[in-house]
């Protein structure tokens, strides 16, 4: 190449290059003095007061709320409730169900003028979600809910600053003795127990898949009522459990029941977000799925035969018609079949025989009377 | 029961899942081969495949179109790959860090673009399975290889084309040259820019495709953040596989494999801690690379912005 | 020769980079229907609008600190550390173990104890894939990334398990975390804040790490090890030692930013199950926040308050103004992005500077492809 034409090109290259960092350099220093202004002109107009709430976000607007039976008398000021949540609150499951128990509420309570909803999703760093607790009490929530089992410890610091606020968090029954804490959980083994009992009687190869997250919390709870449950109906049925290691990896779960199916599974059940490729893989191969956490019908209307769908707004109401007449904490609740706030939702496009469906209700009815007790491990 | 594992079904099972399993990191790696090989670090292989896997996944769930939904994830992708070679060539920023800038960039905005424009957690009908006569039914291989959907084909056909492009063409010459010693290819009259916007772009089209065959092939569903990791694994395994698509090829593998391994122990019950069979593909990956001590070198240029005043 | 305002500017430009990104995100928040100006100062006010939100801001900044000193020894020594998650994780769980187990030394010696484990742990972590790097070959970005993924399972392993919180090893629901530290052992906090030693201590140690990279053998070494490893070697230094000790080093500082975390802030080890969960991608983080503060241990200083400012005032803007948190990691992004990409402005500045003093080779970072040329590869 000839060494003129290179140094030519170097040259426009140079020249390009400091004009264009000539251009770059104004528009930084104009940006940086619009959004100077603009914050200075905010901050002149007050802004460490209480922030302006959007209520419910337009997602899941509802018309017209009708009017339920009011659980309480019509509080003259609205009721607010701020929320704390691991993940997003469409995950089809664990933050899901709180959210959707909330609308519910918000919507018997006569709307977002009633009942102002705020919300942090996606809280996973205990950090983050401690700071978002702290603020919220600050700034005077009536109840402020920590939606997960590892935003217990910071509860337990923040509570005692904060006697006026109501605080509540699941899935646990620890209140820590204080007088401002509600604490909240799921017997999702008895959901898991009728899903076992259904599942043994389903499965025509004696040979039953699980996916599963980590071996822990909720998860845990279910699949080892979900095993008692397959146990105590049918001994010689094979349940194989997989936990994946995760709450996010799809694929794996995917692939897991890929394995079960190849395995001899023929129904299929698991819990938390990821099992969504779960489902698929049940779907393909006409493997039956049950549900937990949250309705996972629509996602495989033709297998999905029964889901254990947390329904926490009976624990809800109750808190806060404590908190309204002014007992701020102190009790635990649990969300069982018994109280409605575990409810078996069977997908009414899946054909369960007369027998079948005969078992599933008594089951459930014997859980409620204690006639069935389940044992865990 | 540890015998068990290995009966015909079992190991057919490991095999065809491997097989899938290895898909999306095969399209990913081999795409970040060509970056490094001419000298470009791309972290932020994980941003381009979840942006193109969303992308795929609302296309073909809203017009119906597999191929159109492969499509949007091919153009998202270019464009994710045409944002960083701007980054990277003409701007010369550090090619690690600028990565992970467009992996957060990624993650919120398929998440983002997700819950503003879908809301819920649905399925779409993925490509299916492609039956070809007459190979797909010899038993056990046909099960394991050629039962497979066309996205998966894809992948493997991926490793051979690369390899003759990089190895065979001028543009590979070119590649290489660039990775190596950027300098002296400039004074041979290779434009070095050109050469690495292209392997840039490219790079981020295979990404997207590769997040394509997650949500329109293999799952046929889209849930934020459902990568979780695999595109840092896909990097990761361009250095396993030493920069050749058939090392790389063989990473992917070796890590599906015993990801697929692990899988079935567990189903069979097999009593290990559910975390340390978690763990085998990730140590099995760093000790098989240990055991194959070489002295192979990165491209000489890797990371190295190129810069024409020396 | 140099202007004050050129000054300026340089170290300015990281401030004006992020605010140009976030000048970007406010056409996204327009499209999401959010007041930019309010959501901008809800973020301006998270950060720094009171005395406990500058408090919350050095909470956050204070791993990001630990993270980046190390990163600012490895980067230096010219090795790619991005296994910082993992490394924070084996620290914690190595020095939460100690302060399990020794609770009945006093506190001081404890936590002086508790530290220095993290500070092995983190160590070991970092230590392994130089060794690796050094001896066999193996690229520190596979290693890194493999050796993260294994230290998660490893932490939930241990904490579901042998660690857990003999409180939840009763419950049926085995929620992942220890027991919690004894009051003794708490690293002093500026109360009603949460601010607590640790930030303290990071601050001191990012002047240790000053002198040690630049009055020291060692960190010579390792300077000249990242310049040029050839010329290194020739001049007698080992380099692969070197090479290991700038990643057990770098490792070494992330796992007492994890030893810190549990002291300080969380007094017990708690996780969902992911990395970022405990971690809250401070070892990703950390990293960015050490390019901000160009690789200088001091600089990282201002550096990781400003990125801590910002992460802390984003979550915030997320309560205030209800924008999914994705929009957040969207933001994050594109400050990353801009701060990287602004680089250029401060390297063209200081090379038409050299250039105008008269020297011929102008370059201020020493580029490795010319230097190599020289030594005759």
């Amino acid at each position: 190449m000839a060494p003129g034409l290179f140094v030519m090109k170097k040259m426009l290259y140079e020249t390009k290059i400091v004009k264009m960092e000539k251009k770059m350099k104004k528009l930084a220093w104009l940006l940086t003095l619009i959004v100077v202004l603009s914050l200075s002109l905010s901050a002149c107009g007050g802004s460490t007061a209480a922030p302006e709430e959007a209520a419910a976000p337009e997602a899941t607007e509802e018309a017209a709320p009708e009017e339920a039976a009011a659980e309480e008398p019509a509080a003259m000021e609205p009721f607010r409730v701020a929320v704390v949540m691991p993940s997003a609150i469409n995950d089809l499951a664990f933050s899901q169900s709180m959210y959707d128990a909330l609308l519910l509420i918000q919507e018997e309570m006569g709307g977002p003028e009633m009942f102002e909803i705020v919300y942090s999703e996606n809280m996973f760093v205990v950090d983050d979600a401690a700071a978002a607790i702290r603020d919220y009490a600050s700034q005077g929530y009536d109840l402020v809910i920590g939606h997960g089992s590892q935003y217990g410890s910071s509860l337990q610091e923040i509570a005692p600053d904060f006697p006026e606020t109501s605080f509540a968090w699941g899935t646990t029954s620890e209140t820590f003795g204080q007088p401002n804490i509600f604490a909240y959980s799921a017997s999702s083994q008895q959901g898991g127990y009728v899903n076992g009992v259904l599942a043994a009687t389903l499965s025509q190869s004696a040979t039953i898949g699980v996916v599963g997250p980590i071996e822990v919390g909720d998860a845990k709870l279910y699949v080892d009522g979900f095993k008692a449950g397959v146990a105590a109906t049918n001994p010689a049925v094979t349940v194989n459990v997989n936990y994946i290691g995760s709450f996010s990896d799809v694929a794996l779960a995917s692939e897991a029941a890929t394995t079960h199916i190849s395995a001899g599974a023929d129904v299929l059940t698991g819990t938390a977000q990821m099992v969504v490729g779960a489902i698929g893989k049940a779907e393909e191969a006409n493997a039956l799925w049950f549900g937990t956490q949250s309705n996972q019908t629509s996602l495989a209307p033709s297998i999905v035969v029964a889901n254990q769908v947390y329904h926490w707004e009976v624990a809800l109401r109750e808190m806060i018609s404590m908190i309204q007449s002014g007992e701020l904490g102190g009790k635990a609740f649990d969300a069982t079949l018994a109280n409605g706030g575990e409810v078996m939702e069977f997908n009414p496009d899946y054909a369960l025989s007369d027998d079948a469906k005969a078992l599933a209700d008594s089951t459930i009815q014997g859980i409620i009377d204690g006639s069935i007790t389940i044992t865990l491990p | 029961m540890i015998t068990e594992l290995f009966s015909t079904t079992v190991l057919i099972g490991i095999l065809a899942s491997g097989i899938r399993l290895a898909t999306p990191y095969l399209y990913a790696a081999i795409g970040e081969t060509f970056s490094q090989k001419s000298g470009v670090l791309n972290l932020g292989v994980e941003g381009q495949m979840l942006l193109g896997c969303f992308a795929a996944f609302y296309v073909t769930f809203t017009t119906g179109s597999l191929w159109l939904g492969l499509l949007a994830a091919i153009a998202v992708g270019a464009l994710m790959g045409l944002a960083m070679a701007f980054v990277t060539v003409n701007l010369r920023a550090q090619q690690g860090i600028s990565g992970i800038g467009f992996y957060l960039f990624g993650l919120g905005m398929s998440d983002l673009l997700f819950q503003r424009l879908m809301g819920t957690v649905e399925t779409v009908q993925g490509f299916p399975k492609v039956y070809i006569p007459g190979l797909s039914e010899i038993p056990g291989i046909g099960e394991i290889f050629f039962n497979q959907n066309i996205l998966v084909y894809g992948a493997y056909l991926l490793v051979p084309l690369a390899w003759f492009v990089l190895n065979k063409t001028t543009l590979g010459l070119k590649i290489r040259a660039v990775g190596e010693n950027p300098d002296a290819a400039d004074s041979l009259g290779v434009n070095v820019a050109r050469v690495r916007y292209f392997t840039i772009i490219l790079g981020g089209i295979l990404s997207g495709v590769a997040g394509a065959s997650l949500s329109i092939a293999l799952l046929n569903v889209f849930q934020q953040n459902m990568t979780s990791g695999l595109g840092f694994i896909a990097v990761a395994l361009v250095y396993f596989g030493a920069w050749h698509p058939v090392g790389v090829l063989g990473g992917a593998l070796l890590f599906s494999m015993v990801n697929s391994l692990q899988l079935w122990v567990q189903v069979l019950g097999i009593q290990i801690p559910s975390d340390i069979a978690v763990m085998m593909p990730y140590v099995l990956t760093i000790l098989v690379l240990v055991a194959t001590v070489s002295r192979v070198r990165a491209p000489s240029a890797l990371t190295k912005p190129f810069e024409r005043d020396e | 020769m140099r202007s004050k305002l050129s000054t300026l500017f340089d170290a300015l430009l990281p401030i004006i980079a992020t605010l140009a990104a976030l000048a970007v995100g406010t056409i996204m928040l327009l499209l999401l229907k959010v007041n930019p100006i309010e959501a901008y100062a809800a973020l301006w006010d998270g950060a720094f609008g009171s005395a406990n939100s500058f408090a919350e801001t050095l909470v956050k900044a204070t791993p990001l600190l630990l993270v980046a000193l190390g990163i600012c020894i490895s980067f230096r020594g010219d090795v790619i550390n991005i296994g910082g998650e993992g490394q924070m994780i084996v620290g914690a769980v190595l020095a939460t173990w100690v302060g399990l187990t020794f609770t009945e030394a006093p506190g001081w010696v404890v936590i002086t104890l508790a530290l220095l484990a993290g500070f092995v742990g983190g160590g070991v972590w970092g230590g392994i894939p130089g060794v690796l790097k050094a001896y066999f070959n193996v690229n520190e970005i596979l290693s890194t990334v493999m050796m993260n993924a294994i230290a998660v399972q490893l932490m939930n392993f241990l904490l579901r398990g042998p660690m857990i919180d003999p409180a939840q090893a009763e419950l049926a629901s085995k929620i992942p975390q220890t027991a919690r530290l004894i009051d003794e052992f708490h690293l002093a906090r500026l109360a009603p804040t949460r601010l607590h030693a640790g930030a303290l201590i990071a601050v001191v140690l990012a002047v240790v790490v000053y002198i040690l990279l630049w009055r020291t053998i060692w960190g010579y070494r390792i300077r000249a090890v990242g310049q040029n490893p050839h010329a290194s070697r020739y001049a007698g230094i080992k380099v692969s030692r070197y090479m290991v000790l700038a990643l057990l080093l770098s490792g070494a500082f992330a796992g007492l930013a994890g030893a810190v975390q549990v002291y300080g802030v969380n007094y017990r080890m708690i996780t969902d199950g992911s990395a970022s969960g405990f971690t809250g991608s401070a070892g990703f983080n950390g990293i960015v926040a050490a390019l901000f503060g160009q690789l200088h241990p001091l600089w990282s200083i201002p550096a990781s308050i400003l990125f801590g400012a910002l992460l802390v005032g984003a979550n915030k803007m997320q309560r205030v103004v209800q924008v999914p948190s994705a929009l957040i990691t969207v933001l994050n992004g594109l400050v990353v992005v801009f701060v990287v990409s602004s680089e250029i402005w401060r390297h063209r500045r200081q090379r038409r500077r050299l250039a105008a003093a008269g020297e011929e080779d102008a370059q201020s970072k020493p580029d490795q492809t010319q230097v190599q040329k020289e030594a005759g590869q």
